[in-house]
Formats: C-alpha cells, sequence, structure tokens
C-alpha cells in the first residue's frame, strides 16, 4: 500500500502572495502544501484560497504544532483543531515532524531536536498511535535537520524512524534537504543515511534550500533556512531516491525571501522533470 | 535525556547566558555553543517576525530599534502558549501601554490595538452582512424591541488620539501628513467580506454598538448612544447596521438564544 494518496509528481508549498498567479491559470503541479496552523483561525481570505486549492488541486496538510517529539501528553485542543481541519478539507496526506515544539505550557515556534533512545521511542509511538486514531487517517512523519546531537541517543535515525512506522503503521516524509544538512552537521554521509532509509515508507519527499555558516570550530554548518534555491548536492541525492524508490510526490518548500511564483515553479518543474526520468527508467526493459 | 531534560534544554533556549543542556553534543565538540545558539536565534527571530508582521504600523511610528528593543522584552515576558502563531501578540497593545519609554508616544498602544484587531478580523468566522430586506413586515413600533447581533469580525477600539489617522499614515492608507484636527478616534474594525475595512466611528456610535453587542434591543441601544453623546444621529448608524455591521435580527434576549 502506498504511504499516501498524494499523486507521484512535484507540488509546492503554498504562500499566500503567490495566490493571484496561482489562481489565473491552471498551474502543471500535482498538489500544494499548507501548514495546518495557518489555517486555524474561523474564517477569512485564509480558508477561502485553502478551499480553492482544495477544489482544484490534491492536498496536503503540514502540522508544525503537534509537539511529537515532546516526552510531555499531546495537546488535545491542538489535536482537535488539526482534526477539524483534516476533516473539512480531506487532504490526500497529513504529516508532521519527528521533533517537539511545546514544553511546560511554552510554544517555541521551532522544530527542537530528541535523543534517539528506547525511552523516546516508546513516547513518540504513543504519540503517532494517539494521532492516527484521533484523526483516523494515517500520518507521516518527518525525518528533522539537526545542529546538535545527544550523547545519549543510542538508535541510528533511520532505524528509530523506520521502528515508528512498524510499530504504528505510519509513513514517513524524507526530507532529502535535511539529510543533506545533518549529513553535514554530524559528518555522516548522506548516501549511506538514504541506503538505510525504510524508502518503502516513504509517502512524500521535500526539496528545500539551506544555507552554510561554521560552528565554534569552524567547521560548515548548514542551517535549514527554506530561503534559496535547491542545491546540486541535494537534488543529486533526490536522484538516487527516486532511481531506487520510484517516483514519489515531491514538494519544494521555499518559507523564507519567498521568490515570484515563476522563480518557485521553475523549482518545482525541474523536481518534476527528474521524476519524470525515473519513472521512463524503471518503465523501460531491463537492459539484457 | 528525559522529561525533566527537556525542562533544562527549554531554559537554555530561553537564556542566552544559561550553561547548554546536558548531553547536548556535536562530532567536533563536547559544547557546541553555535551550533546551540541556532536554536535560540530561530526562536528569536521566529518571534519577531510574528510580532513585525502583525504590527507594521507601530513599528513604523517608534521605528525598527526601538520596536526590536520593546519587541525582545514583550516576548520575554510573554512567550507564546499556543502554536497558533497568527494571534501572537494579543498582549503587545496592553504591555505597549504601560510601557515607561513609550510614554511620549501616548498614540502608541491604541494603534497597535488598532492592529491586534485587524489580525482577528482577518481570521474571524465568515458572516453575511444583513440586507435592508430584513426589516420588510416589521411594524414600525417593533422596531424599537428588535436585537441586532452584530458581525463576528467587528471590534471597536476607543482612543483619546486620532489612532484611525494615524493608524492609515503609517499603514499605505493615507499620505503622511500633519494632523490639524487632533482628536480622539473610535476605531470600528470590521469584515464583512474577505477584504477588511478600519472605519472612524461617528459620535455615539461607539455606545450604540457595544449596548447592541450586549443584547440590548435597538431602542435602549439608541437611548443610551443619545444620553452619551447629543449629536448620536439614529437614521445614519441605523443604516450602518445594513452596511456590513448586523448579520442577524432577533426578538430574543440574548439569554434565551442558544449559543
Amino acid at each position: 500500500m502506498r504511504a499516501s494518496r498524494l499523486p507521484l509528481s512535484a507540488g509546492v508549498g503554498f504562500k499566500p502572495e503567490h495566490f493571484a498567479a496561482i489562481s489565473s491559470i491552471p498551474q502543471p503541479l500535482g498538489f500544494f502544501e499548507v501548514h495546518a496552523e495557518n489555517y486555524m483561525g474561523a474564517g477569512g481570505l485564509p480558508h477561502a484560497q485553502l478551499g480553492f486549492l482544495r477544489e482544484n488541486y490534491a492536498l496536503s496538510v503540514h502540522g508544525v504544532g503537534l509537539n511529537i517529539g515532546s516526552t510531555e501528553p499531546l495537546d488535545r485542543a491542538h489535536l482537535a483543531r488539526v482534526k477539524q481541519l483534516c476533516d473539512r478539507y480531506q487532504p490526500e496526506s497529513f504529516s508532521e515532524h519527528l521533533a517537539w515544539s511545546s514544553h511546560g505550557g511554552l510554544f517555541f515556534n521551532d522544530l527542537l531536536p530528541l535523543p534517539y533512545t528506547e525511552e523516546y521511542l516508546i513516547s513518540v509511538t504513543g504519540h503517532v498511535d494517539e494521532v492516527q486514531s484521533t484523526l483516523g487517517r494515517r500520518l507521516l512523519l518527518e525525518n528533522p535537520a539537526t545542529y546538535v546531537r545527544f550523547a545519549q541517543s543510542e538508535i541510528p535515525e533511520t532505524e528509530f524512524l523506520r521502528e515508528v512506522a512498524r510499530a504504528t503503521g505510519c509513513g514517513l516524509l524524507l526530507d532529502v534537504n535535511n539529510v543533506f544538512v545533518s549529513s553535514r552537521n554530524h559528518d555522516f554521509d548522506a548516501s549511506a543515511y538514504l541506503e538505510a532509509f525504510p524508502v518503502d515508507y516513504a509517502g512524500e519527499v521535500h526539496l528545500a534550500g539551506h544555507f552554510v555558516t561554521e560552528d565554534d570550530e569552524r567547521s560548515p554548518l548548514c542551517i535549514d533556512a527554506h530561503g534559496s534555491p535547491i542545491v546540486d548536492d541535494v537534488f543529486a541525492l533526490f536522484e538516487s531516491v527516486i532511481a531506487r524508490a520510484g517516483p514519489l510526490p515531491t514538494l519544494i518548500e521555499w518559507d523564507n525571501d519567498v521568490p515570484d511564483w515563476p522563480v518557485l515553479l521553475a523549482e518545482a518543474l525541474a523536481a518534476q522533470r527528474r521524476l519524470d526520468q525515473a519513472r521512463t527508467l524503471r518503465a523501460a526493459p531491463a537492459a539484457a | 535525556m528525559t522529561g525533566g531534560d527537556q525542562d533544562v534544554f527549554v531554559l537554555a533556549l530561553r537564556d542566552p547566558g544559561a550553561a547548554l543542556p546536558r548531553g547536548v553534543v556535536a562530532h567536533n565538540s563536547a559544547a557546541p555553543r553555535k551550533r546551540f545558539a541556532v536554536y535560540r536565534n530561530n526562536v528569536a527571530v521566529g518571534l519577531a517576525a510574528a510580532l513585525e508582521a502583525r504590527f507594521p504600523a507601530t513599528r513604523k511610528i517608534v521605528g525598527e530599534d526601538f520596536f526590536n528593543g520593546v519587541g525582545k522584552l514583550f516576548t520575554a515576558a510573554h512567550p507564546p502558549r499556543s502554536p497558533l502563531m497568527m494571534f501572537y501578540g494579543d498582549e503587545f497593545p496592553a504591555f505597549l501601554a504601560a510601557f515607561e519609554p513609550a510614554r511620549d508616544v501616548p498614540y502608541l498602544a491604541g494603534v497597535a490595538w488598532l492592529e491586534a484587531a485587524h489580525t482577528r478580523a482577518y481570521h474571524a468566522a465568515d458572516a453575511k452582512p444583513l440586507t435592508p430586506a430584513a426589516l420588510h413586515g416589521t411594524p414600525p413600533a417593533a422596531l424599537a424591541d428588535l436585537r441586532f447581533i452584530l458581525h463576528p469580525s467587528l471590534e471597536i477600539v476607543a482612543s483619546d488620539y486620532p489612532i484611525v489617522t494615524i493608524w492609515a499614515m503609517n499603514s499605505g492608507e493615507m499620505e503622511l501628513a500633519p494632523i490639524s484636527d487632533w482628536r480622539g478616534e473610535d476605531a470600528l474594525v470590521l469584515r464583512p467580506g474577505l477584504d477588511i475595512e478600519v472605519r472612524r466611528l461617528p459620535p455615539g456610535a461607539k455606545v450604540f454598538l457595544q449596548s447592541l453587542a450586549a443584547g440590548d434591543p435597538l431602542g435602549l441601544a439608541a437611548a443610551s448612544a443619545l444620553a452619551a453623546n447629543a449629536s448620536f444621529d439614529l437614521a445614519a448608524n441605523l443604516a450602518a447596521l445594513f452596511e456590513g455591521l448586523a448579520i442577524e435580527i432577533t426578538n430574543e434576549p440574548a439569554e434565551e438564544r442558544l449559543p
């Protein structure tokens, strides 16, 4: 069974400033993705625009506030808002992050890292179970971009994700830029990570831009900033993923310094070309 | 890291002077300060951006440096408690009103209140404005007993300063110019359709609308408004109810209506 009902084509993270351009003519895209929390007001323009997207395209709802990686209980009121949104718009996919963002009643508006231990595995698995049973739908869980690691971590990230997916039946969202960023930040081989990643669970891919700075030791430090074009190295990793797994729903995220619509669309079409190539290669008869 | 250790992570996140949480390491360092600072920076930048997006006219009035300074104090004192960041900063106008260094700009908090209401109107529930046809068949004698349900987006921001004019001049709605007629203005913030309207309320309208919002019948609301301001114009204010301000007419007192 496929891990999501999104089409196996390129999509774009929706920005309201692009609405006029997007709604003027049909776009050559498979789907749009929105951040769930931006559509939790009662009405107005956000819902009018989301209604248009829902009517004309496949839709992915991507949450940033469910706090799945926290050791605290889930915020039931927030989970209820997510359910209301999913019930109203019936997205082809709902996804969230292997991260935490709230603690002790405060919300930090960032995706914070967790140690990969048995204790956290049990906690995350419980949270994913609760989200899926409350929403009555399958969740895709996204691998994070991280800047530090924890001395206590004892499970490789790919194994942690595989175990959550196996235990809960959730799918995974493979963010290839996050893999690249983390591989640079933690000095591991991104290709080896992708080979270990359980792609059978992958229901969507994210691609985005990042920038590079330096840490205290003058080593490169990659920041997952979503404010620039996708670099060639990330596209190359993406090609290796779809060569192995076949085409996957692939989203371009560009959340800061948002460019004009044609620039963003061109990024999506660059991903679409690679999806088409992967499809063609897989369709070709195996060489004798 | 256990739940208790997430407490430690949070303390370090909020306090740049705090030590790194135990167990936070990097492949090349046992104390990756700069790496941890990425999280601190993400949090700080995100909150500053949320205030900047919600209070652009307030920011324009005091300038970037002042705004960033007061913003930092506000975010430290009032960190977000909900993932709904679009409503972050509801307490910012009250914070500004009590902020000593802003005392020279006495209209600042009023403008911020107007901007906070603007965002709430943007996200308020949709509701169709009432048309005059709703009055068909109502005998004139029964008019005074009618109760009006006001639009869910409607908010009034009263001020002793010309906040509507100042807001308009600092949000691109009006040219910046000296204000010759310096007097208090009551702002009406409303979103009858998808577009938000900011109107200057005429004399007595604030009392009239607050009375209607409290569930008073039209006659009582009009009398209260007239008592508050002798130049209250009932005909004009009644007409305004059919220009987006009201969504329903009922004969039932508020306490007998279902929520």
